[in-house]
């Protein structure tokens, strides 16, 4: 199994933990990665808003790439996957439109043909690799672990985008690797809606409304730790949950795991190698619970 | 076929009001919708069930509710589409507005919205000798909005207005595109400069976080997240920029145009603006936290390879949009 690897930018910036852990993992499952160091970031929807076309043209100029390598393309972030489906979405029903793009491709001598099918790791593990093979791998199960998930927007909304009909599993993707990885689902509504980081420096009295919403309403149903295959969700979640408490004026104090480091306690990586200690909400509640802590 | 509806009620009228949730076990049509299920509650089993509904065919917009937690018009959702593994549905009041009474919600917020947008044309400038032009092309697009029933689908599902009823919202916002896009509202150009620059203030346009839950629920495909997304762009297209969001906008593409990635630590300094000392130093906590838990992101950004080509490409396609 080898794909075309698309960290995305927050993966090696703001969190810089979520790279290293999503490549350890991608080893130990066999998972091949070749990276494109000629991609861009995808625009995460902020650059859509001022020129979709142009936005549209970054991602096209990406899969072309990865049709030049002859793979597929693995993401590690639900915002850069939402975008990118999307922005294939209209190529790939719009042969002029792509036709259009291509021309301003030509330049760089890069064409896209229309086949890529970018998926993120979760997608990945579930449609391709197969939850069973996974199981299998597992020398820690998450016993007794209360997991809450936390998808983010872009990889639950619009469907129409992202295929849900043909891949009605999706949406429940989350739930089913929690409990793959033999931890407790805690469902709650929450779990599709917004963090709020979108509109941290526009409005950030409403952003940290919702940080504190959904942490703590996962906390008061008992949750361990949030998981999120977004590092998005997780700069504000994690970052700004501090602040988020305080506005609300209660404890939250929730922790918040990227999904592939979820994964990698799981196949007994260290903490420190899936870089738990650089969160800002503390997981030693957590570890305890897994008899982590030394 | 079995089906059992889970409907969440509230009676303003009781001794003691509080939300409770009922359950109501019967047999519909393998066609029926929940609907045509709600309306058999309240015909043969209980008469206290209070929603609206008229026309049954999703052109009124009455019977917008939630259905298993998302908002929908129950005239237009199929019951077999929507049964869990034991034929259950969950139905709920929209969100957002106030409950008046079980199914009932209080559309007032979201007409005091509408209002605020002043939704009717306003030209300016001489009146034309005949009528106000308007080409198909131009009607053809807004029909894609005017085609907006005023459910409340897209209010009840905001995930803004969830914690800020301040918030304009998307049915609003929406609205107020119809009139920004229409060609015989504002100037000579059709362009509305005055409601941009009403729709850029705080609780507008730069509020939405893109979370794209109005597109998805939204029965008539009016998608009033691309809408806001369109006025967002008319806005900076207009000059009207000297706000946070287009800023972030502005420099989001500045950005990337430089390494090709996002510059987390130049990007907030930018959307506020350099010399906005306030607000730069509210980053400041969290900027040291991250500091001292080694979450900082690199200072320079390395660039992606043959960077040269992007920043070509960058430029041809945001040249036109500046002539």
């Amino acid at each position: 199994m080898k794909y075309a690897f698309f960290p995305g930018c927050v993966s090696r910036g703001g969190c810089p933990e979520l790279y290293p852990a999503a490549k350890m993992i991608c080893q130990r499952l066999g998972i091949e990665l070749e990276e494109m160091p000629g991609a861009s970031c995808t625009g995460a929807g902020v650059l859509q808003e001022k020129n979709e076309l142009l936005g549209d043209a970054l991602n096209a100029r990406t899969f072309a790439m990865a049709e030049k390598l002859g793979l597929q393309i693995m993401t590690i972030c639900s915002t850069c996957q939402g975008v990118m489906n999307q922005a294939n979405y209209r190529m790939q029903k719009d042969p002029e439109y792509l036709a259009l793009i291509n021309s301003h491709l030509a330049d760089e001598g890069l064409e896209y043909k229309g086949t890529a099918e970018p998926k993120h790791l979760l997608w990945i593990l579930i449609e391709d690799y197969g939850l069973d093979k996974l199981k299998e791998i597992i020398t820690r199960p998450l016993h007794g672990v209360r997991l809450a998930p936390f998808y983010g927007c872009y990889i639950v909304r619009p469907t129409e985008a992202l295929d849900i009909e043909q891949h009605p599993e999706r949406q429940t993707s989350l739930e089913q690797l929690i409990e793959t990885l033999g931890a407790t689902v805690i469902d709650f509504a929450g779990k599709t809606r917004c963090c709020g980081f979108p509109i941290l420096t526009i409005n950030e009295k409403n952003s940290m409304a919702m940080v504190a919403k959904h942490t703590s309403e996962v906390k008061d149903l008992g949750a361990d730790a949030m998981i999120t295959p977004c590092p998005l969700c997780h700069l504000n979640l994690d970052g700004y949950q501090p602040k988020a408490a305080a506005q609300a004026q209660r404890p939250i104090g929730m922790p918040i795991l990227h999904m592939p480091q979820a994964i990698g306690l799981a196949m007994g990586i260290s903490p420190k190698e899936l870089g738990l200690q650089r969160h800002i909400m503390s997981v030693k509640p957590l570890l305890m619970k897994l008899d982590l802590v030394g | 076929m079995d089906v059992t509806i889970k409907v969440r009620r509230f009676d303003p009228d009781a001794d003691a009001p509080e939300t409770y949730w009922q359950e109501f076990n019967f047999e519909i049509e393998d066609t029926a919708t929940v609907l045509d299920a709600l309306i058999k509650i309240r015909e043969d089993m209980d008469g206290t069930l209070s929603m609206r509904c008229s026309c049954r065919s999703s052109i009124c917009g009455s019977c917008a509710m939630r259905i298993n937690g998302h908002a929908c018009l129950a005239c237009k959702t199929q019951a077999r589409s929507v049964m869990d593994k034991e034929n259950t549905i969950i139905v709920e009041p929209a969100g957002v507005m106030p409950v008046i009474k079980d199914l009932v919600v209080d559309f007032d917020l979201f007409w005091k919205k509408i209002e605020e947008v002043e939704p009717y044309l306003q030209p300016e400038g001489p009146e034309p000798e005949a009528e106000y032009a308007a080409s198909n092309e131009s009607m053809l697009h807004l029909s894609g909005v005017t085609a907006c029933i005023m459910c409340g689908a897209c209010v009840s599902d905001c995930t803004v207005m969830e914690v800020d009823p301040t918030f304009l919202g998307p049915a609003a916002l929406a609205k107020a595109y119809r009139f920004t896009a229409d060609p015989r509202d504002g100037d000579a150009d059709g362009n509305s400069i005055d409601r941009l620059k009403q729709l850029v203030k705080p609780s507008g346009m730069w509020d939405c976080t893109r979370c794209a839950e109005c597109v998805q629920v939204c029965p008539k495909g009016i998608a009033p997240m691309d809408r806001i997304m369109a006025l967002r762009d008319q806005a900076i297209e207009a000059g009207i920029d000297n706000s946070n969001g287009a800023r972030h906008a502005e420099a989001f593409v500045e950005l990337v145009g430089h390494s090709g990635q996002i510059d987390e630590l130049r990007l907030p300094v930018k959307t506020v603006g350099i010399t906005n000392i306030p607000a730069l130093m509210s980053f400041l906590p969290v900027g040291i936290r991250a500091l001292t838990h080694g979450k900082m992101p690199p200072i320079f950004h390395k660039n992606i390879e043959n960077v040269r080509n992007l920043r070509r490409l960058i430029k041809k396609l945001e040249e036109p949009k500046q002539e």
